[in-house]
C-alpha cells in the first residue's frame, strides 16, 4: 500500500489549489504561527495536473469565515477551500474574487486618509483581475504588494 | 453624471466628456458675472463650507469669490490652528457637523483620500478643493476651460505637459481628463520626473497619439498649448543636478521664436522661474487668465451642484 503524505483529516477545511510558494501566506493570513491546538498540514510544492505544481493547506477543527476566504482569494485567487465534516467533504467552494475588497487590506500610501485615525473601512476596488490590481477607493493608489497589505 | 444637482466633486474621473462640456459651457456664462459686469443672485441663501485644513491662496480666494458673486455666502477656515482637528477631533467628525451649518461643503486637506471620506460623512454635496498628492478636480476643469476659451476646441488640440510629470497631481489629473477628448499629448520631463507608467498606459489604450522626450525644443514649433510645471528643488539629491535640469525646461523668448503664432502657455502656478518674467507681456502668456477662470468654472460646479443652473 501506498503511503499518504498527508492523511485524510476527519473535521477541518482543505485549502488546495494555492499557486506553489504560497502556502506560508496563506498560513500567515488564517493567523497560524507556531502556538496551534490542532494539526496543521501544509504540503508545497505538490505535482498538481490542473496548475503543474501546487500548495495544499490542512487545517484541522477549523472552519474558514468568510473573511478568510476572500482574504485567500486575494493572494491565491485559484484555489478551492473544503470544509470537511466527518471526513467527508461538507462543502466545496471556490475563492472568488469580489468586485471590492472591504476592510481586509491595509493601504501602502502612509499619507492615505484611512491610515489616519478615521473611523473607516479600507475599501479596494479591484480595476482588473488578471493580473490582480487594487486601487484604494480613497487615496487611488494601487497597491504593489497584495499579500503584504493584507490585515 | 445625468444631473449635477447634489452630486460630490471628488476627482476628474467622475465625469464624463459630457459632464466636463456641461461644466465649460455653463463657465462661459459666467464669465460676465465673475467679473462683476454683470449681476447673478441665484445661490442667494445658500451657505458654503471652506475648509482648509491646508494653507491655499488661490483655490479658496476663488471658491469665495465664485460663491460671493452668485449672491450666496461662506464660513470656514483657512488653515487648521485653532479648530477642533487640533484637539484631536477626526475628519469625520468635523463633516458632520459642518453638514448641518451649510449647503455645500469644499474641502482642502493634506491627506490623499480625505475628500472621498468627507462625502461619505456628509449628506451635502463635497467638493474636492485638492487632497494631498491626489486629486485636484477643480484646478483640471479650469485648465481644460482655459484651453477650451483660448483655441475653441478641445479635440485635435496638441499639448505638451512640461517639467515634473512625475510627481505634478496637476498634469495627472489633466491627462486623465485629456483622455476623453482626441488630442495630441506630448510628455516633456527629464527621465528621472516622466509622467508614472500607469497614466502612459491611460493613453495608450485610447490609441491617443504621444510623444515623450527630454528636450522642449522636439515639440516647441508643433503643439498648441504648453503647460508647464515647477521642477521641485527637493526631488534632487545634488543641487547642481537640480540646477542643470531646472535650467533646460525654462520658457523665454529665445525659445519662443520657434513657437506656433497662436501659443498658449499655462502654468498652475506658483512658479519659480521655469518661465522668465519677459514672456508674461507676450500674447503667448495665459497663466494669469488661467488663474482669473477658476473663479468662472467654481461658478458653473457650485451653481450646477446647488440647482442654480440647469
Amino acid at each position: 500500500m501506498r503511503e499518504l503524505r498527508v492523511q485524510p483529516i476527519k473535521n477541518g477545511t482543505v485549502i488546495d489549489h494555492i499557486p506553489s510558494g504560497m502556502a506560508l501566506k496563506v498560513l500567515k493570513i488564517l493567523g497560524i504561527s507556531g502556538d496551534v491546538a490542532s494539526t496543521v498540514t501544509v504540503a508545497m510544492h505538490v505535482a498538481s495536473a490542473k496548475m503543474k505544481w501546487k500548495d495544499i493547506v490542512k487545517v484541522e477543527d477549523r472552519e474558514l469565515n468568510p473573511r478568510e476566504v476572500d482574504k485567500i482569494c486575494l493572494i491565491a485567487p485559484s484555489a478551492t477551500v473544503n470544509v470537511i465534516r466527518n471526513y467527508n467533504v461538507a462543502e466545496k467552494r471556490r475563492v472568488s474574487l469580489p468586485e471590492r475588497a472591504m476592510g481586509i487590506l491595509k493601504c501602502a500610501n502612509p499619507n492615505c486618509i484611512t491610515n489616519q485615525k478615521e473611523p473607516v473601512e479600507t475599501v479596494f476596488i479591484v480595476s482588473s483581475k488578471a493580473p490582480l490590481l487594487l486601487r484604494c477607493r480613497y487615496c487611488d493608489r494601487v497597491l504593489e504588494d497584495i499579500a503584504a497589505a493584507i490585515v | 453624471m445625468s444631473s449635477f444637482e447634489g452630486v460630490d466633486v471628488i476627482s476628474i474621473s467622475d465625469f464624463s466628456k459630457e459632464d466636463v462640456m456641461k461644466v465649460l459651457k455653463t463657465a462661459k456664462g459666467m464669465v460676465p458675472v465673475s467679473a462683476g459686469k454683470k449681476s447673478d443672485r441665484s445661490l442667494e441663501g445658500k451657505i458654503l463650507s471652506a475648509l482648509f485644513f491646508e494653507p491655499s491662496t488661490r483655490t479658496r480666494l476663488s471658491f469665495e469669490s465664485a460663491m460671493k458673486r452668485l449672491g450666496g455666502d461662506v464660513l470656514g477656515f483657512a488653515q487648521p490652528e485653532g479648530t477642533s482637528l487640533m484637539k484631536g477631533e477626526t475628519l469625520a467628525d468635523t463633516i458632520r457637523m459642518v453638514d448641518a451649518y451649510s449647503d455645500v461643503i469644499v474641502i482642502r486637506h493634506p491627506h490623499e483620500g480625505a475628500a472621498r471620506l468627507a462625502a461619505d460623512f456628509a449628506s451635502k454635496p463635497v467638493i474636492n478643493a485638492g487632497d494631498g498628492a491626489g486629486q485636484h478636480p477643480t484646478q483640471t476643469l479650469l485648465d481644460l476651460f482655459t484651453i477650451w476659451e483660448g483655441l475653441g476646441k478641445l479635440d485635435g488640440v496638441s499639448i505638451a505637459l512640461v517639467g515634473d510629470l512625475k510627481y505634478g497631481r496637476t498634469v495627472h489629473s489633466l491627462t486623465t481628463a485629456l483622455t476623453m477628448f482626441r488630442t495630441n499629448l506630448n510628455f516633456v520631463a527629464p527621465p528621472s520626473l516622466q509622467m508614472p507608467r500607469e497614466l502612459i498606459d491611460q493613453v495608450k489604450e485610447k490609441g491617443m497619439p504621444l510623444k515623450m522626450t527630454h528636450d522642449i525644443r522636439d515639440v516647441i514649433n508643433d503643439v498648441d498649448v504648453l503647460y508647464v510645471t515647477r521642477i521641485q528643488k527637493e526631488r534632487f539629491p545634488d543641487p547642481q543636478e537640480y540646477a542643470k535640469v531646472a535650467g533646460t525646461y525654462r520658457i523665454d523668448l529665445a525659445l519662443l521664436r520657434e513657437a506656433k503664432k497662436n501659443l498658449m502657455i499655462m502654468h498652475p502656478l506658483p512658479r519659480v522661474d521655469e518661465i522668465a518674467p519677459e514672456v508674461d507681456e507676450t500674447p503667448y502668456a495665459k497663466y494669469f487668465q488661467q488663474a482669473l477662470n477658476g473663479v468662472s468654472v467654481r461658478m458653473a460646479l457650485l451653481s450646477l451642484i446647488l440647482g442654480g443652473s440647469k
